[in-house]
């Protein structure tokens, strides 16, 4: 089994997993060149530091992306994601720092002479030439002989499935068509590194859907190196091997989608991410755990930290999918507070109740619609009790 | 509605037909007739006293001579020639000057931009006539050129630029620079600059993905500028006969001698109508050129 092929697989169980559930510890042979020490990085960024006049964009920034990974960058707009792709293609160069490709530094490069290829958001395809000659564009550059230029295109257009319209010119087929004769042109020349900003935001979401799980095979199948900078933190967890969330020119966290979704590192990642709810309290430590009071006239919440905290202020970050709603009071569970229900957000397969305590903090609780509506068991105004486990949350300190 | 949408349609027509239409009819007839010492110099004149036979007593004084007599004297092709040949080279430089400073104003600042097109525009507000006069006050042996060229000392001699063809040439050069530089200003300011990004990401020089994506996504603008330059320039009288000395054969010179200073207009009718038809061949593939760029936004 190729090592690449595990990158959708281990997508695919994260959003399938059951609630509640930890990531099972992976098969030997998995994909996570990042973990091995000895594996040698495709990229390395080296306390890079990018300025536009008194603007810092990147803000000394180390990095490394491992060959056939997808990794996404992941942030707010202004967060500095787009230049960090810009300087890897080569239209920016570092203020500071280096850049590595394959061991060698390449900011002396430029664009042109870069085995990086880079899929723009406008997709950037020549309106006067077709198809075919928009895929043809970077063998012809390459002076390839003939006829394995028009091997190459063929190639590339069954591969994103548009031989039909070979000969149409750009304006002449849809934002999805134009989308894939983008990615098919990126690909012709077999980077070593395919760049890809924003690629999907043009597509209506039904299509987004789709073409991500296509995007996943395609990088698959071309075991090229993917890097994908995105806004849209679904994408970047449906798609990617590891994501990094960037804020204000820093990485704040790089992990894989589970690790990203299950322990943020900080309650910015955490609220990025999904949705959450974040307690504010003061933590005293007991052995293992830590007792969060939070709230006057409340319990304690007892979490388990995945690193020791000191006793102190602290955020304690819960998914509202992890919190159990019922009507009597659980045994079962550590944690259990009692509001009554404020709102309710019906999403059809699921329903947001928002649940305030009596000190005004309105926690959010998700439960799977198992019936129908007009037969849901709680409405506005019910008492209700909300519980967790000890482990469902992320202690973190301020 | 059909009645609303026919007399939108007329109104053009109609003053294309008030316009162009019946004086070119009338320049025509002139053409078919013979010089004559009268007032107006030609005959047959219309008698519309006599009635129904009088105008075809006109009709049957109508010949092609005068076209024929254009084809005999050497003069009016070498004219008609040198014209075509003055203007393309004239719309050919208007290019070269045109294209780097449309590419200079699409790349400028924003804030430039409108200063920058304000600036190609100025000129205009001056009449056309005392602008061709001041470049003789240019071009001539004591001119400013001369002058400067003197005192920085590239030349001991002063120059011979005025009464040439060289002359001509920086007149047409620059009193249609504008109409060049606007319709390539406008197709580069158009132009996303991701395409010049992408050229390069697949290994295009600056230099190749000028010639690849720059070039041939501003053809439409070229082309619309190289006629607007071509079409007046061919029949330009003015310049010529200020600029130009008695080598410089124009056409439109040509038609007013023959006019003015021979008071044959039946020649010159015929000079007039074989210099439309000439015309007629970039005028239309201008108004395609034209329509396809419509077509092309839609």
């Amino acid at each position: 089994m190729r090592p690449g092929q595990f990158i959708g697989r281990g997508v695919f169980f994260v959003h399938h997993c059951p609630v509640g559930e930890k990531a099972k510890p992976m098969p030997q042979n998995v994909f996570a060149p990042w973990t091995d020490p000895q594996a040698k990085p495709l990229i390395r960024f080296e306390n890079v530091t990018k300025r536009f006049g008194d603007f810092t964009a990147v803000d000394d920034l180390s990095v490394d992306i491992y060959e056939r990974e997808f990794f996404a960058l992941l942030g707010p707009s202004g967060c500095g994601k787009t230049t960090m792709m810009r300087m890897l293609a080569g239209f920016e160069t570092p203020t500071s720092g280096t850049i590595m490709l394959d061991g060698k530094d390449i900011s002396p490069v430029p664009p042109n002479k870069r085995s990086v290829n880079m899929m723009f958001q406008s997709y950037a395809l020549f309106p006067h030439l077709t198809v075919y000659d928009n895929i043809a564009f970077g063998l012809k550059r390459d002076k390839l002989p003939a006829e394995q230029i028009d091997a190459r295109v063929k190639e590339m257009l069954r591969l994103v499935q548009i031989e039909r319209f070979a000969q149409r010119k750009p304006d002449q087929i849809s934002g999805g068509q134009r989308q894939r004769v983008a990615l098919a042109r990126s690909l012709a020349k077999a980077p070593k590194l395919l760049l890809l900003d924003e690629p999907l935001s043009a597509l209506d979401k039904k299509l987004r859907q789709d073409t991500q799980f296509e995007l996943m095979d395609i990088q698959e199948k071309t075991g090229t190196t993917f890097v994908i900078v995105t806004h849209d933190q679904e994408e970047a967890m449906t798609v990617a091997s590891r994501v990094a969330v960037m804020n204000f020119g820093k990485l704040i966290q790089v992990d894989t989608p589970t690790q990203i979704y299950e322990a943020p590192n900080s309650a910015y990642v955490a609220d990025f991410i999904g949705d959450v709810n974040i307690i504010e309290g003061n933590a005293t430590v007991d052995g293992e755990r830590v007792l969060i009071s939070w709230a006057e006239g409340q319990p304690d919440i007892i979490g388990t930290p995945a690193q020791p905290v000191a006793p102190g202020r602290v955020s304690f970050v819960i998914r509202p999918e992890k919190i159990a709603i019922s009507s009597e009071k659980p045994t079962d569970r550590r944690n259990a507070v009692h509001g009554k229900v404020l709102d309710i957000a019906y999403l059809g397969n699921m329903s947001t109740y928002h649940v305030e305590m009596p000190d005004g903090t309105v926690i959010k609780a998700t439960a799977a619609n198992q019936r129908r509506r007009d037969s849901l068991p709680y409405t506005w105004e019910d008492p209700v009790w909300l519980s967790w486990t000890d482990t469902a949350g992320v202690v973190l300190a301020e | 509605m059909n009645l609303r949408r026919t007399s939108l349609i007329a109104v053009p027509y109609f003053w294309l037909g008030c316009l162009f239409l019946i004086p070119f009819l009338i320049v025509f007839k002139i053409s078919l007739s013979d010089a004559a010492l009268s007032i107006p110099p030609y005959t047959p004149k219309l008698e519309l006293s006599e009635g129904w036979a009088g105008v075809r007593d006109m009709f049957s004084q109508f010949d092609f001579e005068n076209f024929e007599f254009l084809a005999t004297d050497d003069l009016y092709w070498k004219s008609y020639l040198s014209s075509v040949q003055i203007a393309l080279i004239s719309t050919f430089m208007c290019l070269l000057v045109g294209f780097p400073m449309a590419y200079g104003m699409a790349r400028a600042p924003q804030v430039w931009q409108p200063t920058l097109m304000l600036m190609v525009i100025l000129p205009f507000w001056t009449s056309f006539l005392i602008r061709v006069y001041s470049l003789i006050g240019i071009l001539s042996q004591e001119g400013m050129l001369n002058q400067f060229l003197t005192w920085i000392g590239v030349i001991s001699e002063p120059l011979t630029i005025l009464n040439t063809n060289i002359a001509v040439y920086i007149g047409i050069v620059y009193t249609y620079l504008p109409f060049m530089i606007l319709p390539i200003y406008a197709t580069l300011i158009k132009l996303d600059g991701s395409l010049l990004e992408a050229a390069e990401d697949l290994g295009c020089s600056r230099t190749e993905a000028f010639w690849r994506i720059t070039v041939p996504l501003s053809k439409a603008g070229i082309i619309a500028g190289c006629f607007l330059v071509f079409i007046p320039a061919l029949g330009e009288f003015v310049i010529p006969s200020l600029l130009g000395g008695s080598e410089t054969l124009m056409i439109g010179k040509v038609l007013y001698e023959e006019f003015f200073s021979n008071r044959d207009w039946p020649v010159a009718s015929a000079v007039a109508v074989i210099l439309l038809l000439i015309l007629i061949v970039p005028i239309v593939l201008y108004q395609r050129n034209e329509q396809r760029l419509i077509e092309a936004e839609q």
